[in-house]
């Protein structure tokens, strides 16, 4: 109708058509940015030609990197390249994003579901934690972390040492560690069986849920199912082929431990720094979410005969989700993102191997900058991604 | 909601966008470069030398250090005092006949070199170590070595380490952006010692998990070490061990492409060793004002233009002499028996007393 109306009138000359000059407004805030982009572009090209006499290039990436990496999850010796002393900082960078990611959400769950406690005191610890963790800079709190909690662990000389044995020092957390023996292949193979079978249990019981109307707990199933299979199956594999995994169990060799897994100081520093700080976001996240559905949604439930642990479970849980999801995705690209502060407490993560060590061997500052930045944006467009799919699939739930 | 897929796919194509650009641009540059060269030289000649931009602000930038005591240290009442600090001072003596237009610009080990090639700083004092990469692909010049070091190792003393050999399996703190963290990794993997580095960003750092017994050793230049260990809670409790693990010639360095700037403070540094060479000092340079001897009449300004070479007047070297000194005094003031650390002299002595130090003739 307006529209007809618009064009009825005789039209106003372009400058003053209003949908000619939206569109003009919108090319030339465009023109500008990509001109000042531009400008800056060429800028630094002009700077690392003229002056310094040094282009752009990603050939460092092949050559020698010539120094070492206190902890790697994979093999890595200062014979290997720049481009492997890279990858050896990206995968310590996920390490610490994916457990920090994990138990974060545990944690921060616990206190979120704390705060709302009708007990006064429960109620109060999860309001003084969220107030005094979410108040600190992150870099204080790591600092504090690493430096006054983890660095005042006994030394290794006077390790604590638990059964097993585990080794608690100043230098981290040595720990004894499953390692493959002869069993695994078949082993593993059991293991993948298993998570076959619970697939089609878990398959199963869904339909049955749909027919009945009565949603069984299907996840419950599905893990019991599985673990259910790695039991029988160790036992089978241990008595025919050969124990699938041997411990490797730490001992004290001159100054440090060798064998078994060691989580360094430097690493828990960092993880459990992350964790706290994160957490304390996340719970009110978790806050937030249940308390936006309303009371009657819980009223009518339980008129419906429904128990308050299935009220929790179908009723409330899944509207709250639909609340939680976006600002908890939030949450996780902030912990992978404040996992680059690891340098302060010396835990080689993808920053502190590519933006402080190879930055400065190779003095290729852009190059390295370009590819951090590449990889961190991968990373938050990954977490993203998936956090998205998440929140569609709950989205449905709604009818 | 198909906003997440769709943000995703947009971030990675414009990702591959911003690499096409720049792998474009990288491989078209040399010649739009020299087109514009021919077409309008002017820019070329319009950028300002580093001596006209120091001159202009009234004052040097020096990229330095705030850390190490006899070397760069800030003290409690904001003063800059140290080793490079004089050489610094030296240069704002030479530009300005005043060794106090200076500002020292402080800087993390892994920060110093884009300080200086973003041109925050105008020259780079701060124990940093010429090796063929920073020379080269870093885009700097090295001048003279004002100090000839090497790597050490410091442990407990009741640690019983002596060797490298006994630090099998230990823990070894380092600064990043150093050359030690390199030379730790090449001497241990030439030995096949196996060891555990950790790697902190600032001194600091490395010194405070050292103490705490996160580390069995921590290393860096010789000079480092003796300097940080009066820094330490009980100086007394550490020892350096006997063995240098490289060299480590320390020297200042300047931006690649301003030739005139190189030469001026190549040749401050070289005034100061020629200095301790006729025996000229900071109290005596005026009885030699007429002395007859070609080669102090030339360095005090006498005879020959020579400081207006590098583009300062005749005075130069006199003010460097004069208001800071010759090499001797500059070492003994910072390093010397005098003060706590009291470093031989050691290779750092002048050629003729069996040292490294030469400075080529002014003529
Ligand atoms: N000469 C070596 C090492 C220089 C260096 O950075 N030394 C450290 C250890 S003493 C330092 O001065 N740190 C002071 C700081 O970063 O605050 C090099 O050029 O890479």
């Amino acid at each position: 109708m307006h529209e007809s109306f618009v064009a009825a009138q005789a039209r106003p000359p372009f400058w003053r058509d209003e949908r000619v000059l939206r569109v003009l407004s919108q090319v030339l805030v465009l023109a500008v940015v990509f001109g000042l982009l531009y400008f800056f572009y060429s800028n630094m090209m002009r700077q690392l030609r003229e002056t310094l006499g040094i282009p752009i290039s990603f050939e460092f990436l092949r050559q020698t990197a010539g120094f070492d990496i206190g902890e790697s999850l994979i093999e890595y010796s200062r014979a290997d390249t720049y481009g492997r002393a890279f990858l050896v900082g990206l995968l310590n960078t996920l390490q610490v994003a994916v457990l920090g990611i994990v138990f974060a959400t545990l944690l921060g769950i616990i206190i979120g579901v704390m705060r709302l406690s009708t007990n006064f005191l429960v109620g109060l610890v999860a309001a003084i934690y969220v107030e005094a963790f979410r108040n600190i800079p992150l870099l204080v709190l790591l600092i504090f972390w690493a430096q006054a909690v983890f660095l005042k662990l006994p030394r290794m000389k006077e390790a604590i040492i638990w059964p097993g044995p585990t080794y608690i020092s100043n230098r981290g957390i040595a720990t004894p560690w499953p390692v493959p023996a002869e069993g695994w292949p078949a082993y593993r193979l059991a293991l993948v069986a298993g998570l076959i079978l619970a697939l089609v249990v878990a398959y199963l019981l869904r339909e049955q849920g749909k027919r009945t109307g009565r949603m069984p707990l299907v996840t419950l199933w599905f893990l019991v199912t599985w673990i259910g299979a790695g039991v029988v199956g160790w036992f089978a594999v241990d008595l025919t082929v050969g124990t699938p995994l041997t411990l490797d169990r730490p001992v004290l060799e001159g100054f440090n431990t060798q064998g078994g897994r060691v989580f360094s100081q430097q690493f828990m520093a960092l993880l459990s720094g992350l964790v706290i700080y994160t957490a304390a976001f996340i719970a009110e996240v978790v806050r937030a979410g249940i308390q936006s559905v309303s009371k009657g949604q819980r009223e009518a439930a339980y008129s419906l005969g429904l128990t308050p642990f299935q009220t929790l479970r179908l009723v409330v849980f899944p509207q709250a989700l639909r609340v939680i999801v976006p600002p908890l995705t939030s949450q996780y690209l902030n912990l992978t993102k404040n996992s680059s502060l690891a340098i302060a407490i010396g835990y080689p993560d993808l920053f502190a191997v590519a933006g402080n060590t190879i930055l400065n061997q190779t003095g290729r500052a852009i190059e390295v900058f370009i590819l951090v930045m590449a990889i961190y944006l991968f990373f938050s467009l990954t977490t993203s991604l998936f956090m998205n799919i998440y929140n569609r699939r709950i989205r449905l739930v709604e009818r | 909601m198909m906003r997440g897929p769709r943000l995703y796919i947009a971030g990675l194509v414009a990702a591959m966008v911003i690499g096409m650009i720049i792998a474009a641009c990288a491989g078209a540059a040399p010649t739009p470069v020299g087109s514009e060269e021919v077409a309008a030289p002017a820019p070329q000649q319009e950028t300002k030398s580093t001596l006209d931009i120091v001159r202009e602000r009234d004052k040097l930038i020096c990229v330095g250090n705030a850390n190490l005591p006899g070397f760069g240290f800030l003290d409690e009442q904001g003063n800059f005092s140290g080793f490079d600090v004089d050489f610094c001072r030296a240069v704002a003596a030479a530009i300005f006949g005043d060794p106090d237009k200076v500002e020292i610009r402080p800087t993390t080990a892994k920060e110093r070199f884009t300080v200086l090639q973003s041109g925050e700083g105008d020259v780079l004092f701060r124990n940093t170590t010429w090796t063929m990469s920073r020379d080269t692909d870093l885009g700097l010049n090295f001048g003279p070595t004002t100090f000839y070091d090497g790597q050490g190792i410091m442990v407990r003393k009741d640690s019983g380490i002596q060797t490298l050999e006994d630090l099998n399996g230990a823990s070894i703190c380092v600064q990043t952006g150093t050359t030690t963290e390199l030379n730790l990794a090449d001497q241990m993997a030439a030995r096949g010692i196996p060891y555990e580095p950790v790697v902190f960003e600032t001194a600091d750092e490395v010194t405070t998990a050292y103490e705490e017994g996160r580390c069995d050793a921590w290393t860096t230049d010789k000079s480092g070490l003796v300097s940080r260990q009066t820094v330490l809670k009980n100086p007394a409790d550490h020892v350096i061990l006997d063995v240098t693990l490289s060299k480590e010639p320390l020297g200042p360095a300047v931006r690649h492409g301003d030739d005139q700037w190189f030469d001026l403070v190549n040749w401050v540094v070289y005034a100061t060793f020629l200095a301790e060479e006729h025996g000229i000092t900071s109290e005596n340079v005026d009885t030699f004002m007429d002395s007859k001897d070609p080669n102090i009449r030339k360095l005090l300004g006498l005879e020959g233009e020579f400081c207006a070479k590098v583009g300062l007047e005749n005075d130069c070297f006199y003010n460097v002499i004069k208001m800071v000194g010759n090499y001797e005094e500059i070492y003994n003031r910072n390093l010397g028996p005098d003060t706590i650390f009291n470093l031989p002299r050691g290779l750092n002595s002048l050629y003729t007393d069996g040292g490294l130090l030469y400075a080529p003739p002014i003529r």
